[in-house]
């Protein structure tokens, strides 16, 4: 069995910047459970003299001439931003009070 | 003229370059049908404004005596997953709702080169996680063959779209089975080219190294025209393979005169045997597999002994790559952002997260950051790989002794909606002979293999390559094709009920 307890959860959803409501927490809590002990059996077979595969086809040392690309410009880095102004993303504020 | 949208898209091509019937016409006839069928199937979540400016200027430049490609003037949908400068990309979630992309995605910037029209973007589960795509944070898709089952997962829009003739041609993604559970379940036929074989670029990445871009369509050849056309070495994803690849199409048209077939030796996989299927499911398979050894293929049976561990690690190794990539939407730059009164950014973010993705994706993002966390990185993430790598020995062994594998495509037909919304598990469990494709990043295609006798609805077979052996899935994939559709006496699409007649589809 897994250890996936509501608070782990809630931990989680933290590290991952998402504000999960104790409801939310709750269901996640018992389906995580479940996937967990589905798919921890991974490790029956991963013996240490397996090597891991991070990439289907490993390519090394991918590079392209050190030109300049094709670049957007800046209002088009800006159309999609939910907020902006001279020419830069606004955002509230990058620090609470007791920070 | 209704005629038009029922030809496959190479019938269509002729039609085009003979100039029997303008790019003109043939968009308007699947914009009419889209008109009327959508509103029952719902394939589509945007439909192009400006499609018949675009046919015009096809039309235009083929009077000039310009030089066209073969599928210049051929209507194509596009999965929403890929980014488009024209319509709005949301990759089925609320999040990024409205969002319009700077640029486009390769396949589809290469599909425009190539005079391809496109129709609009279409359904998928959101940031495609979903065999059904009911994780659309706009509705589900509903399967032309029955309007209360699901069209397949991720790109069910896609799949339906060419099912209920409402494109000739679509453009789709598979990370582990989205374009060919779909094709299984709709009737239709789906390729997941080798991964590196067609361009990630602007398409919104999922899990980056499982996802690639694939072409969906009603025959094989017209896959095999559509993967021509969007694949090959692109300079902005730095995965993409630096190969030159033969025509698809001629292999397409090779394959078709059965020649194909004579020696050819066909794995089936001990493991996965005919009671991990359908009842209706599994005969169909056999009856195909019946139908190549008549013409000289030899079956051969293969053991792929960790095939059983791939949807384990699959379920880990997606999760953790898709926290990582969604982690994007930070509502700064793009995407939705909700206020949090004399909130920081970061509560803003979390808020604006919490509200934007719906239940699967922070499921799997959860999940993932799960994975990825100290102290089970090795347990989970870690072993995760080492079984990636044991499932390409699998692959690699077989292929000593074989050319191709063939399995079912899914292991049922079109399930209810609904019917596994609530169990997770079971929902992922769909894909159990689709992601070893990925997880391996050889090619797989799926084509129509016939229909379920308990519930006459379709199933697929699955053909499976060695990687950069994807010409060898079209050559095959239409000389099984070939055989079924004779043995038919007609495309099994002709069998579909009729949609939009009366108001409603049956």
């Amino acid at each position: 069995m897994s250890e996936i307890t509501p608070e782990l959860v809630r931990h989680l959803g933290v590290l991952a910047r998402i504000q999960l409501d104790d409801g939310e927490v709750e269901r996640l809590t018992g389906q995580l459970s479940a996937i967990v002990d589905n798919i921890a059996k991974v490790s029956e077979v991963a013996t240490p003299d397996v090597p891991a595969t991070s990439h289907p086809i490993a390519l090394e040392n991918v590079f392209r001439p050190d030109v300049v690309g094709e670049m957007l410009t800046i209002a088009q880095v800006l159309q999609n931003a939910p907020d902006a102004t001279e020419d830069r993303f606004k955002v509230t504020a990058i620090l609470g009070e007791e920070q | 003229m209704s005629d038009i949208i029922r030809l496959t898209a190479a019938e269509l091509s002729a039609k085009l370059a003979s100039g029997e019937v303008s790019s003109v016409e043939a968009t308007r006839a699947h914009l009419d049908r889209i008109a009327a069928v959508d509103g029952d199937v719902h394939a589509f979540l945007h439909v192009s404004d400006h499609a018949l400016d675009v046919a015009a200027d096809i039309d235009r430049r083929r009077a000039d005596g310009e030089r066209l490609g073969e599928l210049a003037g051929v209507p194509l949908a596009v999965k929403d997953v890929l980014v488009t400068t024209d319509m709005p990309s949301t990759s089925g979630s609320r999040i990024l709702e409205g969002f319009l992309s700077p640029y486009d995605a390769t396949p589809v910037a290469r599909s425009r080169a190539a005079g391809l029209v496109p129709l609009g973007k279409t359904n998928m589960d959101e940031f495609a996680m979903g065999s059904s795509t009911e994780h659309s944070a706009y509705g589900p898709t509903h399967n032309p063959w029955d309007l209360d089952r699901i069209p397949g997962g991720s790109g069910g829009g896609s799949a339906a779209a060419v099912a209920a003739f409402e494109a000739p041609l679509a453009l789709g993604s598979d990370t582990g089975g989205s374009i060919r559970q779909p094709a299984h379940v709709t009737g239709t036929v789906g390729v997941k080219p080798t991964y590196g074989g067609v361009s990630r670029y602007g398409s919104i990445a999922l899990a980056s190294s499982l996802d690639q871009v694939g072409p969906v369509a009603r025959t094989v050849l017209d896959a095999a025209l559509l993967h021509d056309v969007i694949g090959g070495h692109d300079p902005h994803d730095a995965t993409s393979l630096e190969q030159d690849w033969p025509s698809f199409a001629a292999a397409a048209r090779e394959g078709a005169n059965g020649q194909a077939l004579k020696g050819l030796r066909v794995g089936v996989i001990r493991e996965l045997p005919d009671t991990g299927f359908q009842t209706g499911v599994a005969e169909s398979f056999r009856a195909s597999l019946a139908l190549l050894e008549a013409q000289g293929a030899e079956i051969v049976e293969i053991s792929a002994p960790h095939f059983e561990y791939g949807v384990a690690a699959y379920y880990l190794i997606l999760p953790a790559e898709a926290s990582s990539n969604l982690a994007k939407f930070d509502s700064v730059r793009f995407g939705l952002r909700v206020d949090v009164p004399g909130g920081t950014v970061e509560d803003v973010m979390a808020r604006s997260r919490d509200v934007g993705f719906g239940d699967e994706v922070k499921r799997r993002i959860i999940l993932g950051t799960y994975a990825l966390s100290a102290g089970y990185y090795d347990a989970y993430y870690g072993s995760a790989q080492k079984v990636r790598t044991l499932i390409q020995r699998d692959f690699d062994n077989a292929f000593a002794e074989v050319d191709v594998i063939a399995t079912p495509s899914a292991p049922t037909t079109a399930f209810r909606l609904g019917e596994q919304l609530d169990d997770p598990l079971q929902m992922y469990l769909n894909d159990v002979t689709t992601i070893p494709v990925n997880l391996a990043g050889v090619p797989g295609i799926s084509i129509p293999s016939g229909l379920a006798a308990e519930d006459g609805l379709p199933v697929g077979i699955q053909f499976i390559a060695p990687a950069r052996e994807d010409a060898r899935l079209y050559r095959v994939g239409a000389a099984l094709e070939a055989l079924l559709v004779d043995s038919w006496g007609g495309p099994l699409l002709d069998r579909a009920p009729v949609l939009g007649a009366n108001g409603g589809a049956r």
